[in-house]
């Protein structure tokens, strides 16, 4: 493996600020990278498959312009030059964009979601596309209609979802930096359980435009990454107002970077740490437990005050989120109908089939099992009879969550847990028990309920089976340069402890893909 | 068996089960063709999923508020003016059929109309 592919993106940028590289030179090695472990795209066979599609020709000559800024003493921002993999949910303008999705097999959008503009406004070279569970909607990236992405740690396991394919490509040293979505946990979880990191901006604190909703008021793009401070570069990169969504925050983002260096320095004293008693104990994995614990322990170290705290309407979050996800579930997938882009299918032994006959037989054809399963739920939660005593009463649940949320915050400054209750399960075993594998964004869900952000970082291996575990910090909406500033102070005390990042201790996966 | 429209309120606290039909009756109005062996194996599932959120219905008291969005959302306006856009080529180049600059779709009137 080329050294280009273990440096963070903070020492690519470094290199190629000194001139030691070229950012032709650092995407070449992340190509060969994704070459010899991902698999032919699309496979699913064997090897990772973070990636749905690689876009190597048109990576390479974006970091040829990136050269050339650099030659000219005009880099475009920090980052300009360190290649990037975006997840499939966020349109790339020529790039193919299916959300894990056969009703989008093929499709190229005409334009660039804003979070994709900016990081091409930055210079930073887009690799290709990473798997997802079909349409965000999983926590295994199985349900991706292009087969499986697998972990990096263990090729039979799941790289947690649903931006599976964005962790493990950044686990497996395919890509320095990648780009996810999270509506649940959907960053957070796979980074818990592949060891890398993932933030859930404030909601509103990074563009939803051009990103295919699965439940607008609780989607929101944000950083995958190997490091705090990396996650922090690239968050500074993509954040910030957006005229092309409404739900846009228009205030400046508090300084990310600087929260991270401080961070970084160790020193947490004066910061009030709470651990939410509701999001722990029953249902976690020892081994997640026990890592949990130390990390606290290492925040108490660095000066850190911790405080119990009780959110009592935690435990009606995966209730209340099963429920409002659906609703809007079902109606923004209502435009996939068959008619102005994406799949058509015509229904067999119909002659001149009205529209209506096309759309049912495309829905049938296009979606997957939990796609139709959540659309139906939602329709359900939605109809006449059940809205109130359903819907109704899940909306008034994230009233109490956010109200459990400001009491906390006031009794501490972030908040932390488990990211996930366990490590990576194995391929295939939660696929059929939908239940089970909802159970894993227990700990994730309050904060998207309440709009608040997040960020996971791994905290270790679990003693019983050798797999990555993280910790959870959470902070109040738009105090997102809290998670950066504990989220350091944290990695540096781990660091310190394991005597070098925890994905050295990961399987080299060398010829994984042949 | 639920109808099209949302809105009244009776309590579905004595039945979480939801039955083969109402699947077949809620992918109908979710205009997805599900055919039998579909049916059998969603019913089911879809009950658990929903036993286990039931329990949602009573926590909140009539006084709770009910949140739609995690932020206070209000209108956003822009300035009136020209903007560069989509052209028509771009807008159709994903259109599974096209003609004459327009979708092309299947009918969308029965016979009888």
């Amino acid at each position: 493996m080329s050294g280009l592919t273990r440096r963070t993106a903070a020492e690519l940028a470094d290199a190629l600020a000194a001139g030691e590289t070229t950012s032709v030179e650092i995407t070449r090695a992340h190509l060969d990278r994704i070459a010899e472990v991902d698999g032919p795209a699309g496979s699913g066979a064997e090897g990772v498959h973070a990636f749905l599609h690689v876009d190597a020709e048109g990576a390479l000559a974006q970091a040829a312009a990136a050269d050339e800024r650099r030659a000219a003493g005009t880099p475009a921002s920090a980052l300009d030059g360190v290649p990037i993999a975006v997840k499939d949910v966020l349109a790339t303008q020529g790039l193919p964009t299916t959300c894990g999705s056969k009703i989008l097999e093929g499709w190229i959008p005409p334009y660039d979601a804003t979070v994709v503009a900016r990081l091409r406004q930055a210079g930073l070279p887009i690799l290709g596309k990473t798997n997802m569970d079909e349409f965000a909607m999983g926590s295994s990236t199985e349900h991706s209609a292009y087969g499986p992405t697998r972990n990096p740690w263990d090729l039979d396991r799941i790289p947690g979802g649903s931006g599976g394919g964005s962790a493990a490509a950044v686990a497996a040293f395919e890509a320095p930096l990648a780009i996810g979505t999270d509506t649940g946990g959907s960053i957070r979880q796979p980074g818990a359980v592949t060891g890398t990191v993932g933030v859930k901006p404030t909601y509103g604190g990074v563009s939803r435009y051009g990103l295919v909703a699965l439940a607008n008021s609780l989607d929101q793009a944000g950083p995958v990454t190997r490091t705090v401070l990396d996650s922090a570069l690239l968050h500074e990169v993509i954040g910030g107002h957006d005229p092309l969504d409404s739900t846009s925050i228009d205030q400046p983002l508090p300084s990310l970077v600087d929260a991270a260096r401080r961070g970084a320095s160790g020193d947490l004293s004066g910061v009030r740490v709470g651990v939410v008693t509701e999001l722990g104990g029953e249902g976690y994995q020892p081994g997640v437990l026990a890592r949990f614990r130390e990390s606290v322990d290492l925040m108490v170290k660095a000066g850190a005050e911790v405080v119990e705290v009780s959110c009592p309407s935690f435990v009606h979050a995966l209730a209340a989120y099963y429920l409002i996800l659906p609703a809007e579930a079902s109606s923004n997938l209502a435009k996939f109908d068959a008619m102005r882009y994406g799949l058509r299918v015509l229904p067999e032994g119909v002659e001149n089939p009205s529209a209506e006959e096309v759309m049912r037989a495309t829905r049938d054809a296009g979606f997957g099992d939990e796609v139709k399963r959540r659309i139906i739920l939602g329709t359900y939660a939605l109809s006449s009879g059940y809205y109130d005593a359903y819907y109704g009463q899940a909306q008034k649940v994230r009233t109490l969550i956010s109200r459990d949320f400001a009491a906390a915050f006031e009794q501490a400054d972030v908040l932390v847990s488990p990211t996930a209750p366990t490590t990576a399960f194995r391929l295939g075993e939660k696929l059929d028990d939908p239940m089970a594998m909802y159970l894993n964004d227990l700990a994730t869900i309050p904060a998207n309920l309440a709009g608040v952000p997040g960020i996971s970082v791994p905290s270790g291996l679990a003693d019983e089976d050798g797999l990555p575990a993280g910790v959870q910090i959470l902070a109040p909406a738009l105090a997102d340069d809290r998670l950066y500033r504990v989220g350091a102070a944290l990695e540096a005390a781990l660091l310190e402890q394991w005597g070098g990042p925890l994905l050295d201790k990961a399987p080299a996966l060398e010829g994984a893909a042949r | 068996m639920p109808a099209d429209t949302p809105g009244s309120s009776t309590s579905p606290s004595d039945r979480v089960e939801i039955t083969r039909e109402e699947v077949a009756h809620l992918a109908n109005l979710a205009r997805i063709d599900l055919d039998d062996a579909e049916l059998d194996h969603l019913a089911p599932q879809l009950s658990v999923i929903l036993e286990s959120v039931a329990s949602i219905s009573g926590v909140a008291s009539d006084d709770v508020p009910p949140t739609s969005h995690a932020l206070p959302m209000t209108n956003v306006f822009r300035e009136d003016v020209v903007r560069p856009c989509l052209t028509a080529e771009q807008a159709l180049s994903g259109a599974p059929a096209q003609e004459q600059q327009r979708f092309a779709v299947p009918r969308i009137l029965g016979d009888e109309q």
